[in-house]
């Protein structure tokens, strides 16, 4: 284990040494959204019932912060390591695949958490947001994080220069993270969109985590962690396949 | 006692291009041994083969007796590479960088091998310094001190000395010569036949992906066919009867062609007879150039 521990040290320690990119960036552009959005929209929605905009605004936002700093850090990092090359130290290592796996998983994890518990922080003094079932809001952010670092190893082993990681997030991640809930009630759409909806495995991470705060969700939250639970195995298994045959990385 | 390295039956290709060949390879313990061969003869693809970097589509490799696959874990632990490409994590220091690779390679507290393998390789004053801001030289120095924080038996070094200047190349060979002398294996890939000729007790030449010369070093050199004896006359004509063995100038010398050392008997006698007088005569030995050039040309 300790050749986990030193991957997941040197992960984390990667990723706080630029710290103004990595955390808070996204805390600012985070609370830009926040600000902008809440200012246009709060006096004219009210997405739950008896929820202010803005208070319902807030966990969607950390939410989504969350998740696309968790895809962030892995792809970052394995695609770095990659085209600098030094992924060879790594290689030639008897890390074994599940704990490569594991070790960036959790380092992604740990980015996001950090992120998104900046954003809730930040707007505590300013928001007043309840917190009804904290372990339901845990639960789904840990289970956001470990599906989006999963999926930021498969980009970063897929792609082989940094304008195909951009693709991936720009086309795939971001689209599904604002298409998912966190602006808007899913309720508030057209049936045809809801349903559209009800196939972003985002949407259910988000109204998962939303319901933790507020107690109301436009589903079931055991529904959404069954749906999320199955995609994390899905894409968990995927991407220990992917280490395992040493595809792109190993040839 | 296992074999440091044992290559059976090995091949890997890259579409049409066979690049490691059927190859069967053993290096013993203790060994100090060279692999030679052409820019593309598939020296790196072999390493790569055997460290891991890369799968084999046939045969079995092993590593003092572990089979690189399935025992995966033990032949990494018992190999340490230093790659050709300088590559390197910008993110960290020289220290951190050491101390992480030890880590991958489940060691803690290895605070004190670090320092030695800093001061042997003249890295003790970097050792905080971050890896971007060195020079290329002390790069390829903290690449070689990457591969021996784990203490490996065995110790692969691809091309250590490409753009090094000389004094470091210097004392890198002396480090790596106390690393054998202490019963570290070396396998070096070099394309300064000079150095693997000076350091290496066996070598084996590769091309087209193919073992094509294996011996130790004095027997390739004795098999060279490729003589020659260089002559300084007066008059500083040859004589044309010995025009057909006539391979160039070469500072002032004549130099003719040797099949046979018997050759010189009849070279001398015909000098002898157009009356021309030898006022200095070298016969140089074989170096593992010439054994190198021989060797490749063969079809």
């Amino acid at each position: 284990m300790k050749g986990f521990y030193s991957l997941l040290y040197k992960e984390v320690v990667r990723f706080w040494k630029v710290g103004f990119q990595t955390v808070l960036s996204p805390l600012l552009s985070t609370m830009l959204y926040l600000l902008i959005f809440s200012h246009v929209l709060g006096d004219h929605v009210e997405a739950f019932p008896g929820v202010a905009y803005v208070s319902f605004l807030i966990p969607g936002l950390a939410m989504m912060a969350l998740l696309q700093n968790a895809f962030a850090n892995s792809s970052s990092s394995l695609i770095q390591s990659k085209i600098t090359g030094n992924i060879i130290f790594l290689l030639l290592s008897p890390v074994s695949y599940p704990e490569i796996f594991l070790a960036y998983v959790l380092a992604s994890t740990i980015r996001g958490v950090l992120v998104g518990c900046g954003i809730f922080l930040i707007t505590l003094w300013a928001v007043d947001i309840p917190l009804k079932f904290p372990l339901w809001a845990l639960v789904f952010a840990l289970l956001g994080s470990f599906i989006l670092g999963a999926t930021g190893i498969v980009a970063g082993i897929w792609a082989e220069k940094f304008d195909q990681l951009a693709s991936f997030q720009n086309f795939i991640i971001v689209p599904l993270t604002f298409l998912s809930g966190v602006f808007y009630s899913i309720h508030s759409l057209p049936p045809f969109w809801q349903e559209v909806s009800h196939l972003n495995p985002f949407f259910y991470l988000i109204d998962g985590f939303r319901y933790g705060f507020f107690g109301v969700s436009d589903i079931s939250p055991y529904f959404s962690l069954l749906v999320v639970s199955i995609c994390l195995a899905a894409v968990s298994l995927f991407t220990l396949g992917l280490l395992k045959s040493g595809y792109k990385l190993r040839n | 006692m296992n074999p440091a390295i044992a290559i059976h039956q090995a091949s890997k290709r890259f579409g049409s291009l066979k690049a490691v060949d059927c190859v069967d390879l053993e290096i013993a313990q203790g060994e100090f041994f060279a692999l030679l061969g052409p820019n593309g003869a598939g020296k790196t693809t072999l390493i790569n083969l055997l460290s891991g970097l890369s799968r084999p589509d046939s045969g079995k490799l092993a590593i003092m007796g572990f089979d690189v696959s399935r025992e995966y874990r033990k032949a990494r632990r018992s190999v340490g590479v230093v790659p050709q490409e300088l590559v390197f994590d910008p993110f960290f220091t020289v220290r951190e960088v050491l101390e992480v690779q030890s880590g991958y390679f489940g060691i803690s507290g290895n605070a004190a091998w670090i320092d030695e393998i800093l001061a042997r390789l003249d890295l003790s004053s970097k050792a905080d310094t971050n890896m971007r801001a060195l020079s290329g030289g002390m790069k390829r120095r903290v690449l070689v001190a990457q591969a021996l924080v784990h203490k490996p038996p065995v110790i692969i070094l691809d091309e250590p000395t490409a753009g090094v200047d000389v004094e470091l190349r210097q004392a890198l060979w002396e480090f790596i010569r106390s690393l054998n002398a202490s019963g570290h294996t070396i396998v070096l890939t070099t394309h300064y036949l000079e150095e693997a000729e000076a350091l290496c007790n066996r070598i084996a030449m590769l091309k087209a992906g193919k073992i094509v010369a294996l011996d130790t070093t004095s027997n390739l050199l004795k098999s060279c066919k490729a003589r020659h004896v260089k002559l300084q006359i007066s008059p500083d004509s040859l004589p044309d009867a010995l025009l057909p063995g006539f391979i160039g100038r070469e500072s002032g010398y004549h130099v003719l062609k040797l099949d046979e050392f018997s050759d010189l008997e009849s070279i001398l006698e015909t000098l002898r007879q157009s009356g021309a007088r030898i006022t200095d005569m070298v016969l140089p030995h074989p170096d593992l150039e010439a054994v190198f050039v021989e060797i490749m040309r063969t079809p």
